[in-house]
């Protein structure tokens, strides 16, 4: 408990100036992260390039907890591309594989049907009613890199928020207590 | 500087970073290996091509569909041509398999041109292959999944018939590639 001790003491022997100048470098750190996660945005082409996978559809390829990296560029749609979608009405995207495709002549319109691999039907009933395909406009990105087990920690922090103001509170402490 | 906080932070960043660079190493190993797949796939039998009675373009009640065979029903179009065939496929995938690969995800699309679209591709069958002993395979199964057009466009049709595979690493980047087996042809009446 001693630590606790030398915690409060050091956070009652601030000055404002010192605090203010912490103050100012921890909000830099965040702007600096902010950057770097927008600049992924422009690289990527897509508006989440990261995506956490949260459902086991995709097992035993995808498990829950695992980091997706997204890529968008112009290259159409084919079958076997393991795409991320949002349906319209939910935010939670889901990642599946493309198992049909279909390209009019007319005007290259292209329709799209996906699949969960470890699912047994297709992803027609998960798509709002009335609609049997997906358009290349309503995909987010196309999965092409894997890291597993990183994502946990966004499942744990979105189900059980208090840890992330745990977090964060200690982190920002720590900078703003810091002895140089 | 030599609070426990600090310590932990300091351990915590040189830890992970040295994770990621391992998991950049062992993806960027991958592209050392150079893949010779092979496979032949041969139409055994076309068991039955017909065209579906006029369908409802709605879905219905997604219960429905458990009890049913799903040949029976066909929400895409008010008409639908339907196929059902078996295959015989045999491949060796061995080569694609490195020791960054978790599995391999293989599958057979046909693929067909007809006058309202420059390109469909349409998933027969999968199969997930988990390790390298499991690569050279032999299967001959109907196709899992409806081959099933709009339309009555199918009748006489030149398809080819492609397998795919997507290489699915521990860590890292994924690969796709593809084998085109040109030369399929469906019966020019139903039956």
């Amino acid at each position: 408990m001693g630590w606790v001790r030398k915690t409060v003491d050091s956070v009652k022997s601030l000055q404002v100036k010192q605090v203010l100048l912490r103050a100012i470098g921890l909000a830099m750190v965040f702007t600096s992260g902010l950057i770097l996660w927008k600049a992924l945005m422009c690289m990527t082409g897509t508006k989440s390039p990261v995506v956490v996978v949260v459902s086991g559809s995709m097992e035993p390829g995808f498990k829950r907890g695992d980091v997706l990296f997204l890529y968008k560029n112009k290259d159409p749609i084919r079958a076997g591309d393991i795409v991320v979608f949002n349906v319209k009405g939910q935010d939670v995207p889901i990642v599946h594989r493309v198992i049909e495709v279909h390209e009019q002549q007319s005007d290259g319109e292209i329709k799209l049907l996906t699949k969960g691999d470890a699912n047994d039907m297709d992803d027609r009933f998960l798509y709002a009613r009335g609609q049997l395909w997906l358009k290349p406009q309503h995909i987010m990105g196309r999965a092409v890199g894997l890291l597993p087990y990183v994502g946990w920690v966004t499942i744990v922090m979105t189900e059980k928020p208090v840890l992330q103001y745990i977090l964060v509170g200690a982190v920002g402490l720590l900078f703003l207590t810091s002895k140089d | 500087m030599h609070s426990f906080g600090f310590r932990a932070n300091a351990v915590l960043t040189f830890g992970i970073t040295i994770l990621a660079l391992i998991c950049a190493m062992a993806s960027i190993s991958d592209n050392f290996n150079s893949p010779r797949p092979s496979s032949e796939i041969q139409i055994l039998n076309i068991n039955w091509f017909q065209k579906q009675p006029h369908g409802n373009d709605e879905i219905e009640d997604f219960q429905v569909w458990d009890v049913v065979p799903i040949c029976l029903f066909s929400p895409i179009d008010a008409t639908a041509a339907m196929v059902s065939l078996t295959m015989n496929i045999t491949a060796d995938l061995q080569s694609l398999f490195t020791w960054n690969t978790k599995q391999v995800f293989v599958f057979v699309a046909a693929e067909y041109e007809t006058p309202k679209n420059a390109l469909n591709q349409v998933s027969l069958w999968d199969a997930i292959i988990p390790a390298k002993e499991h690569a050279k395979f032999w299967v001959q199964t109907a196709n899992k999944y409806r081959f099933v057009d709009q339309g009555s466009n199918l009748r006489g049709k030149d398809f080819n018939l492609t397998l795919h595979w997507h290489v699915m690493p521990k860590t890292g980047k994924m690969f796709a590639n593809k084998l085109v087996i040109p030369g399929y042809r469906l019966p020019e009446e139903y039956r």
